[in-house]
Formats: C-alpha cells, sequence, structure tokens
C-alpha cells in the first residue's frame, strides 16, 4: 500500500451549508473576544451547543431514527471547520459528536442508542474520556481501573485522571479492566458510565495557567448496571483503538491556534513587510496542505476505511503546525504576551503560548503517534 | 478514484522508467550525456504528449491523472526533460502550433527575463536572454514572449505569443543544478518563420512560471516518496549493534517525521495538479511549490542521516534524487517568493477575509 498517498476529498458541494454556518456564526458570536476564540475546541457553553443541536449540526452523519440527520463527513467536516476557525465554544458537544456518539452507533444496544443518541445531536447530553489514569498515560493498556462482575451488574473501583469537562458532562465512557491481571489488551472493556451515579468523585485539576477544564475522577465501590456495559465484555481494546482514527486526524487538530494566526495577520495590517508576508505566506501555505489531508482522511472514514496511520500523521504535522505559530507570531509582532492585555494580539498570543504544550500531548503524544506512523512503515 | 486507462498508463511507465533509469544511466546523464534510446523509448510510449488534448495525440486523460506521470518521472529521477516536453506540448497545442517532436524546453523560467518578438520581412525576430533554461542546450524551446506589436491577431491579453524555435538556434552558455541537469542560458537573436509563432490564449510569461512551480512540485512529491521508501528499506537492512537500525527508536522517530514531509509534499503535489487542471489558481500552486519546498529540505536531512556514510557517496543512489530535491525546490521560485505572493493575498484579504481564503482556495 502506498503509505503516502492521500485521496482526494469526495467532491461535495458544501457552500450553502458553509454560508449559513458562517451566517450562524457570524450572529452567535458577534461579541465573543478573540481571546475567548482563541480556546478554540477547550471552550465550553452549554447554551450555545443546544442552538448548534437545534440548527441539525450534532450527529450529523447519524441514522435518522437516532436523531441524526444522515448527511456526509463531508458536510460534517465544513461544520466542524467553520466553528474552529470562528473560535466557537464547541467543548460541550464536541466529544460525544466526534467519538462517544460514533461508539455508540457501532456496538451499543439498541436501547443505549435510542436513549442517548436523540438526546446528543440535541446538544443536551454532553460526554467525557476516562481513558488515562495516574500510572496510564501513553501506555493505555496498563489502566488499573477495574470493574467486577457482581449481580445484575459490575462494581468500579480506580481512578481516572485529566478528564477533560467530567465536572459539565452526563456521562463518561470508561474504558477499565475486566479481565485478570495477566491479560493485558484482551481483559478490557468499555462502560457507559452516568456521571451521577453513587461513589463517583470529580475533583478539578487546574492547569498551568490555573484553569479548569480536566479533572479526576474517582470511583469508589461504584455499581454499574449490566445494561452500561458498552460493546462485548473484553473488547474495550479494540473498540478504543477504532476511536482513535476518528479522534486524530479532525480539524481540531490543526486549528487550535488559528485565532493567533487571525490576529497576526490584523497586526501586520493590509501591507505587511516582505519578512512577514513570506512567514504568514508559509504558514497559510501549509494551513492548504493539512486541509487538504485532514479532508481526505474524512472521504476515507466516509468509505469505511481505517485510516488509522494516515490520521496520525495528520495528528503529529498538525501539532507541529499549531505550535510553532506562536513562536513565528511574536518574532514579527513587538508585543508582551498577557492575559490580561487590552490588546488582542497580546491577550490571544498569551492563551495560545500557555497552551500549546497540550498540543502534542492529548490524543497520543508526538512520540507515541510516530511509532504508529513507524509501525506502519514496517519499522516495527 | 483514477480511471482504468490511467492506472494502465502508470503502470507501463513504471515498468519503463524501470528498465531504463538505473544508476548507470542517471551517471551517464549527470556527464553530460543526452541519452537519446531513452528518449526514443519514453517518446514512443507517448508520454510526451499526455497533456495535450486527444486530437493533438494525447492520452484523453484526465488532465490530473495525466500530471500524475510527472510524479513518477520525479520518483525514478528520470534524467529528460519530460516534463518540460509535456507542459511545451500543451502550450503549442493550446496556441494552434504544430507540435514538432522531440524534447522541449519552455522558456523564459525566470520572472525577471524579458524575451520580445517583433515583426521582420513577413515573419518574426525574437530577442531577448533566457537564464537556466531545463535542457537548452539540447532541446528545442517554446518561448513564450510578449509582442511589440501583436496587430489583429494578438492573443487573450493582446500581447502574449507563443514560439517555437528550433534547437541550436540561440546562443547557448551552459549550466547546470546541484543534479546536473542542464540550464542553460539562452540568448536569442532568432529570426523565425510565420507558421512557428502564434498567439498563446491564456499562457501568458508569467503564468508559465506558475506552471513550472507546479510540475516541480509534483515531480519533488514523487522524488520525496522514493527518498521515504529507500531510508525505510536502508533502516530495515543496515545492522550495527547487533540489529537492524531501524529497530532504535531514534531512527524509527526520523522515519516518522520523514514519512509526514512525504506526505504533505504529496498531498501539495494533488493540490498543484488540480489547480493546473482547473486553470492555474495562483495561489494553490504558490502554496503547494513552497510546501514541497520545505519538505525537500527536511526530509533530504533526515534520509542523509539514516543513511550514514554510505549515502554521502556518489556511489549510492540516493544523492540523485537529494540533489534534485535540492535543485528543484528553488527552481521556478522557492518558497520565499511564494511564501511573500501568499502573505501579500493574505495581506490584502484581511484578518476576516484569511479563513474565507482558505477554504476558496
Ligand atoms: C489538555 C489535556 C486534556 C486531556 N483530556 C483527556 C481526557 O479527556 N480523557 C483522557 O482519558 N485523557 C485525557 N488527557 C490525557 C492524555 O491522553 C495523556 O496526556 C496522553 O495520553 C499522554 O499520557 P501522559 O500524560 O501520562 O504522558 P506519558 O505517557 O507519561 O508520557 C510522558 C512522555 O514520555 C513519552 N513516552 C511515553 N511512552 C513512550 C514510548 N513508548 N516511547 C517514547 N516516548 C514515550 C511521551 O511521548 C511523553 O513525551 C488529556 C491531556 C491533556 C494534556
Amino acid at each position: 500500500m502506498d503509505l503516502i498517498a492521500f485521496p482526494p476529498p469526495p467532491d461535495t458541494d458544501v457552500e450553502a451549508l458553509r454560508a449559513e454556518v458562517r451566517a450562524f456564526l457570524a450572529e452567535e458570536l458577534a461579541t465573543r473576544r478573540p481571546q475567548d476564540r482563541s480556546r478554540s475546541w477547550s471552550g465550553f457553553d452549554a447554551e450555545f451547543s443546544r442552538k448548534v443541536g437545534q440548527r441539525g449540526w450534532i450527529g450529523m452523519t447519524w441514522p435518522k431514527r437516532y436523531g441524526g440527520h444522515e448527511r456526509s463527513a463531508l458536510e460534517r467536516y465544513v461544520v466542524l471547520e467553520e466553528m474552529l476557525a470562528a473560535g466557537a465554544p464547541v467543548a460541550a458537544h464536541w466529544f460525544a459528536d466526534r467519538q462517544s456518539g460514533p461508539l455508540l452507533l457501532k456496538v451499543g444496544t439498541e436501547e443505549q442508542r435510542r436513549s442517548i443518541l436523540p438526546r446528543i445531536t440535541a446538544g443536551e447530553c454532553f460526554f467525557c474520556i476516562g481513558m488515562s489514569e495516574p500510572d496510564s498515560g501513553s501506555d493505555l493498556a496498563a489502566v488499573r481501573t477495574r470493574a467486577v462482575p457482581v449481580d445484575g451488574g459490575f462494581v468500579v473501583n480506580g481512578t481516572k485522571l485529566w478528564t477533560t469537562y467530567a465536572h459539565h458532562a452526563d456521562y463518561m465512557i470508561l474504558f477499565c479492566r475486566t479481565g485478570g491481571p495477566d491479560e493485558r489488551h484482551g481483559g478490557t472493556s468499555q462502560f457507559l458510565v452516568d456521571l451521577k451515579t453513587p461513589g463517583i468523585t470529580i475533583r478539578p485539576i487546574a492547569d498551568l495557567a490555573g484553569e479548569h477544564h480536566f479533572n479526576e475522577v474517582v470511583f469508589e465501590d461504584v455499581f454499574l448496571p449490566a445494561t452500561s456495559l458498552l460493546g462485548q465484555l473484553g473488547d474495550g481494546w479494540n473498540q478504543v483503538v477504532g476511536e482513535l482514527a476518528f479522534e486524530r486526524s479532525g480539524p481540531e487538530r490543526f486549528l487550535s491556534s488559528f485565532t493567533l494566526l487571525v490576529e497576526l495577520v490584523r497586526a501586520l495590517g493590509p501591507s505587511p513587510s516582505d519578512h512577514a508576508a513570506a512567514a504568514v505566506g508559509r504558514l497559510t501555505a501549509h494551513l492548504l496542505v493539512l486541509r487538504r489531508l485532514s479532508r481526505s482522511v474524512a472521504g476515507m472514514l466516509q468509505m469505511g476505511e481505517n485510516p488509522a496511520l494516515q490520521a496520525s500523521l495528520v495528528k503529529d504535522l498538525g501539532a507541529i503546525f499549531e505550535q510553532e505559530i506562536p513562536d513565528i507570531a511574536r518574532q514579527l509582532v513587538d508585543a508582551e504576551p498577557s492575559q490580561q492585555s487590552t490588546r488582542d494580539f497580546s491577550a490571544v498570543l498569551a492563551h495560545t503560548i500557555l497552551n500549546v504544550p497540550s498540543f502534542s500531548l492529548r490524543g497520543g503524544t508526538r512520540e507515541i503517534l510516530r511509532g504508529i506512523i513507524a509501525r506502519g512503515l514496517g519499522l516495527r | 478514484m483514477v480511471s482504468d486507462t490511467s492506472q494502465i498508463l502508470v503502470d507501463t511507465a513504471t515498468r519503463l522508467f524501470e528498465e531504463q533509469f538505473t544508476a548507470k544511466q542517471r551517471v551517464a546523464a549527470e556527464s553530460g550525456q543526452w541519452l537519446d534510446t531513452q528518449w526514443q523509448a519514453v517518446e514512443d510510449m507517448g508520454l510526451p504528449l499526455a497533456l495535450v488534448p486527444e486530437e493533438a495525440g494525447g492520452f484523453g486523460l484526465p488532465l490530473v491523472e495525466a500530471l500524475d506521470l510527472i510524479r513518477l518521472a520525479g520518483a525514478f529521477a528520470v534524467p529528460l526533460p519530460l516534463a518540460e516536453t509535456m507542459l511545451a506540448n500543451r502550450i503549442l497545442a493550446s496556441a494552434g502550433l504544430e507540435l514538432p517532436g522531440g524534447p522541449l524546453t519552455l522558456a523564459p523560467v525566470r520572472p525577471d527575463d524579458r524575451l520580445t518578438l517583433s515583426r521582420r520581412d513577413g515573419g518574426w525576430l525574437l530577442s531577448g536572454t533566457a537564464h537556466r533554461v531545463p535542457w537548452g542546450r539540447v532541446a528545442a524551446t517554446v518561448v513564450l514572449a510578449r509582442c511589440e506589436d501583436p496587430g489583429d491577431d494578438a492573443g487573450q491579453d493582446g500581447q502574449s505569443f507563443a514560439a517555437l524555435v528550433p534547437a541550436g538556434q540561440a546562443d547557448t552558455a551552459p549550466d547546470v543544478n546541484l543534479a546536473k541537469e542542464p540550464r542553460d542560458s539562452l540568448r536569442f537573436e532568432t529570426l523565425l518563420p510565420a507558421e512557428s509563432v502564434a498567439p498563446s490564449p491564456g499562457i501568458a510569461p508569467a503564468e508559465l512560471h506558475a506552471l513550472g512551480a507546479a510540475v516541480r512540485s509534483i515531480a519533488m512529491a514523487g522524488a520525496l516518496g522514493r527518498v521515504l521508501a529507500m531510508t525505510t528499506a536502508y533502516a530495515n537492512e543496515r545492522s550495527q549493534f547487533g540489529r537492524p537500525i531501524g529497530k532504535f527508536q531514534a531512527i524509527q522517530q526520523h522515519l516518522a517525521v520523514l514519512a509526514g514531509q512525504a506526505a504533505a509534499a504529496r498531498a501539495a503535489g494533488d493540490i498543484a495538479a488540480e489547480a493546473v487542471a482547473q486553470g492555474g489558481a495562483l495561489l494553490p500552486i504558490a502554496a503547494a511549490k513552497l510546501r514541497c519546498g520545505e519538505a525537500a529540505g527536511v526530509a533530504a536531512a533526515i534520509a542523509h542521516q539514516v543513511h550514514g556514510a554510505m549515502g554521502f557517496t556518489h556511489e549510492h543512489s540516493l544523492h540523485f534524487f537529494t540533489k534534485r530535491l535540492w535543485s528543484w525546490r528553488d527552481e521556478f521560485g522557492g518558497e520565499g517568493e511564494w511564501g511573500r505572493l501568499i502573505g501579500r493575498e493574505v495581506g490584502r484579504a484581511g484578518a476576516d477575509g484569511l479563513w474565507p481564503l482558505v477554504t476558496a482556495a
């Protein structure tokens, strides 16, 4: 197979939809400040998500019988990229739309789908991802949280870490052990966990800027009914790996710093110096190519292929791009980064500098992605 | 999806390139030899006509698929002016001029070179100097020139004409690029018969520069694919400390970066091909040339690092590809030139016009 060939994205006419989304965002976000926009897909606003749901822009590709809209992956892509480019606060519905919903569609029971998917598409039901733990980051198969079968269900004990927006979410997709201690991949399963279940404690963790988005989630003798098992017992690893292709190739993997690029262009004005023009031109060229790669992967996902390797390539290239924008911007505009600044460039620069380290950690670290790519090349 | 015809063509061309172009031929070409047998084989297959319409002898393939042959030629470091001839034939055909057969090249390739045509004795006088013309010493040159007195039969912009100048009609100062591909200066003071000159609809000298950038991008994508394959293979073959060096994580991470650059260049090449097929929009071609050029530098450095001293020898084939990449990235405009062009356009679009510019490109 030609690993570096990315098929052309499907040629779907999406311009009417794009115009509709732009008009919606122009109105909804009219007063949103650049520094808030620069939160990108970490911005959380339940009310906004409900409006997006009302527009039919959550679960766009899902079957209508579950509240979906049966639109194409490329149409969904347009909505996502327009939201990100505008710095819309999409975090509330993001995880469910991107991975939890598709996971339920793939392995959930009819009852799980019927009771939850329509609420997701309405923008009223939010999810968080319970994979990482104190002793299990990159080595996800090393999770220790364990669900033990009991009469009528399971009892869970353990700790999940870095769980983004667990404090606002209704459900967690929990990845944990269900098999013997010597089984690695085989002994894991996924559960659909109602976060209001007794025994679950959610504690905030401040990030380096003092902001609260991720959490520690402790499970103490938490009883989960048998109906909360997601997919097959012992199939957790395969299910999680399937989720990752969806998680790694979307436009959020190269647009997280886009607001800073916009403010950079604003600060440079209509006639940038040769040096500044070349730098901005270079970033724009990278953006065009990343967008092409990412849309191509969206097309492959639509065709039912499993572009795990291509998704890793996109995420790795995307993180480099997102992370170099602040370094380039600060060399072109004389300004100190300051979150308190009334100058948009300074405030956005500050926010971006404080967040870029996470871009090559979350969703699989740079080194892990490169390991996956190397395996794809036949080196491991 | 590629059409069946295109797949057959790609397969046949791959076989031909595999057979005809080995290190021996590449070394011969580096020493200045013209590979006539190989050229004949390429011409017999009809490849130089791949970009012309079917009525003019082309395959009738979608343009994007025909341009993929240039990527293939890049992947084999084909030491012949194939891309140049393909483009030149296309320009001749679109100007309604006869296709002469044989190797062709294009001029001017540098944006600051000016060639002019003026009417003389029922024919034309072509004057001016074109620098660094690929294969100028052996190929007939398809010149795009401004006409001082266009008359009634003016081209689209009133002044752009295409002219076919037989090989050997210019005062030639030979030079080469890093891969020793001919890049010659041609000084014209040349009388041409009326039937060798015609208005060039659509393609002006400035667009020639962009078309050249597009084909170099596509060729770089091919060369980068080859560099990735060679480097991966070497990492699996070469052992140190009792195991293949490809088992070391540091080497694996290098190769993953190389793969990312090759993938980006491949996508950029595809963007360039589509832009050419859809009429030659400047912004995507500029982005493609810039991105491929940047990938070329990063990838070549990694490839040489992984190949160790062996890859630094003339005997090993890696340099045929890396030297082409180091040359091609600056031909028809380097990252600086194209970056400035894009950056100025972004400046004009303004902060709030940036995203619409990106999605429209
Ligand atoms: C902002 C943010 C939000 C997050 N949200 C969530 C969430 O909602 N849900 C969730 O489950 N998780 C979440 N995570 C966790 C994320 O998935 C992990 O950070 C990631 O998997 C890496 O694990 P770790 O942080 O424990 O680092 P480690 O795995 O300890 O890695 C530390 C360093 O060692 C390197 N390393 C590790 N193993 C290898 C190896 N085999 N070869 C080479 N290098 C190696 C890593 O690349 C890294 O550089 C979030 C993280 C961040 C930063």
